[in-house]
């Protein structure tokens, strides 16, 4: 794996890149980048591209950025930039959420998409909590289903720089702060998905609750919908092997 | 130096032992704590000990706003001002402040400020916050806009209150296409202006700045960061070529006065404790939502000042750190003064309610720091220089 930084558009954004193969653009959840076990296995028949969103990390929030949409559209100038063709795109939560914008805008370079419990979208019956008022504990405990892995997690976290934990909450918020994690023009535009799409959602989710997928069922015309028994929502860690075979049949199912 | 009374208007029959059940006086406290009743009983009351503070010579009377608390009932803090407006005669009718990043409209915000320096006959002082991280949950506003739209809505309420309209507004937070405000303020050219805020070093430079020099509150906090505030705005004033007054400068602290030091710490000490324990009670998270702060600034509220806060306090270290001021007239009155002359601050607002302090105590409170603190004030206050920097008089 290795890690570079591009300038797009006038905005230095960095990545994590790895493997060989058709792309795999993988956009990170609301904890931030990191190189999930995930990226690891995909990374073994793929060229994975993971970055690190507009600033978050390091980086400071740029002007232009005040919605998802903003971002969607900063994706679609990275893969022009990048003459990224036949893209498989995978997002995770808030990155799932940018993913699903960035295909409303324009599918012509994605030969696939891949929402992994996606944010964005949100129906009465299946409201978000507000991840804002928990605590880091709290932020731990409900990504994970199994207690031990939590833990684990946060521990690791502890360990990076403040700084970077507080960016990204920052970044988290430019985002999704109003309305919280969701943007409710979206379901009226899931409908020009046009590309093969996999929905993968883990019954359990303490963060974007199971009941969001049926929107995006409904609404996206060629989606398929994996649910996951006794799955939380990091599913790129959690289940990264499981999510990792079933990314691996789709994307095949996907070609061409 | 003149004198405020400062009014929060707290639920003052909060059940404490809410904090058994519940992590906050903020936002999630759930609101079946209040009793309707109660509500219009302390309305009452407090607009009443605000009353009396006119009646008994007070400079000014104070109000704030916050939002789904326990903390204050003045969400709306300009319909108390309305009332005060016609019910008073003397005082200064203090907003401290407006929370302008929480408003879609801040033209409305000129325009309420302008008919309540019209109704009170030129007494109002306007005061403009961010409000506290946990508004930002109240109202939806996303805080990482809290700076911007502060930014953009003061300057269009003073370009409002100061530029004949129709003018046009158009700010990346708001737009309008026809400013032009009917009523304009009485006073020229606009209302004082006050900022309340807790020390940060940003908002006292551009409080000091020579365009600004507006009047700059220090809320509380220990005495020791109060001087730390108020030296760098003396320092920001000389570098920007002036020489700034006392009167420029406001301390908010918590006072109470009985008939000797024993009686007053023993009648203040719960209500004190329930006021620093209970009422300023919420988690980290909703006291810094994502963006509020700068990063630096976040990571040093986090290490000192909130740990500090997160400490259970005792009436006895409160009045230690100077952050509250309690005792017979005599000690009261010695220990402002020496306030006074240590910070060179020239306003002291006085919150005589505190928390659960009943009614009696309050006005016992209120008629002693009125009769024996407040006119040896004056007298102390008078070798200041009170006239210059007075931003506005009618």
């Amino acid at each position: 794996m290795r890690e570079a930084t591009i300038e797009v558009a006038g905005t230095r954004l960095g990545y994590r890149e790895a493997g060989a193969g058709a792309t795999v653009l993988f956009l990170h959840g609301a904890a931030g980048a990191a190189w999930d076990p995930l990226l690891d296995r995909l990374s073994g028949g793929y060229r994975v591209l993971a970055p690190e969103h507009p600033g978050f990390g390091r980086g400071q929030v740029p002007d232009w950025m005040m919605s998802v949409g903003d971002v969607a559209f900063f994706y679609l100038d990275l893969m022009q930039a990048l003459q990224l063709r036949d893209v498989h795109l995978v997002g995770h939560g808030l990155g799932g959420w940018i993913a699903a914008e960035i295909a409303v805008r324009n599918t012509g370079a994605l030969a696939s998409l891949a929402l992994l419990a996606p944010a964005g979208v949100e129906t009465r019956e299946a409201m978000f909590d507000d991840i804002f008022a928990w605590t880091v504990e709290e932020f731990a405990r409900r990504q994970f289903h199994d207690a031990k892995l939590a833990q684990e997690w946060q521990r690791q976290q502890a360990e990076l720089d403040i700084d970077i934990g507080l960016q990204n909450r920052t970044a988290l918020a430019r985002l999704g702060w109003n309305p919280r994690m969701h943007n409710p023009q979206l379901p009226y535009w899931l409908h020009r998905i046009d590309v093969p799409t996999l929905l993968m959602w883990g019954e359990d989710d303490q963060v974007v609750p199971f009941g969001c997928h049926v929107p995006f069922k409904r609404e996206i015309r060629r989606a398929e919908l994996v649910a996951l028994p006794r799955s939380g929502h990091a599913l790129p860690i959690e289940r990264a092997n499981e999510v990792g075979t079933r990314l691996g049949a789709f994307f095949r199912g996907a070609k061409g | 130096m003149k004198t405020f009374f400062f009014h929060l208007m707290p639920y003052a029959d909060l059940d404490l032992s809410y904090t058994e059940r519940h992590n906050s006086a903020w936002v999630t406290l759930p609101n079946s704590y209040f009793d309707r009743a109660v509500g219009q009983k302390l309305y009452a009351r407090y607009i009443g000990e605000l009353e009396l503070a006119d009646q008994l010579g007070f400079d000014g009377i104070c109000v704030n706003e916050h939002h789904q608390t326990a903390y204050g009932l003045m969400p709306a803090p300009n319909l108390i001002a309305a009332a005060l407006a016609r019910s008073t005669k003397q005082a200064k009718i203090a907003i401290l402040g407006r929370a302008l990043p929480l408003v879609s409209n801040p033209v409305a915000v000129a325009e309420e400020f302008a008919m309540l320096d019209q109704m009170s006959g030129g007494r109002i002082i306007t005061g403009f916050v961010r409000g506290i991280g946990t508004e930002y949950f109240a109202s939806g506003v996303n805080p990482t806009y809290s700076h911007a739209r502060y930014y953009e809505a003061h300057e269009l309420i003073l370009r409002a209150w100061t530029e004949v309209g129709p003018f046009r507004y158009h700010g990346r937070h708001y737009q309008f296409d026809y400013v032009n405000l009917w009523p304009r303020p009485l006073q020229q050219p606009h209302p004082p202006v006050w900022i309340p805020s807790q020390g940060s070093s940003e908002t006292v430079e551009w409080c000091a700045s020579a365009q600004r020099k507006y009047t700059y509150l220090q809320t509380f906090s220990p005495v020791k960061s109060a001087k730390k505030a108020f030296d760098l705005y003396r320092q920001v004033a000389e570098r920007e070529g002036y020489e700034s007054q006392p009167s420029q400068l406001g301390w908010a602290i918590p006072t109470y006065v009985a008939e000797t030091d024993e009686i007053a710490r023993r009648e203040l000490k719960p209500h004190i404790e329930a006021f620093f324990n209970k009422f300023l009670h919420y988690p980290l998270e909703m006291r810094m939502p994502p963006g509020y702060s700068s990063i630096a600034s976040t990571k040093s509220l986090i290490e000192s000042k909130f740990a500090f806060r997160m400490m259970e306090m005792t009436a006895e270290n409160l009045i230690e750190l100077g952050m509250v001021v309690a005792g017979s007239a005599a000690t009261v009155r010695e220990r402002l003064a020496a306030y006074a002359r240590d910070l060179g601050v020239g306003n002291l607002i006085a919150m005589l309610q505190i928390a659960t302090l009943p009614a009696d105590l309050t006005e016992k409170n209120l008629r002693l720091f009125a009769k024996d603190v407040m006119p040896y004030l004056r007298e102390d206050g008078a070798r200041t220089p009170r006239r210059v920097a007075e931003p506005a008089t009618p």
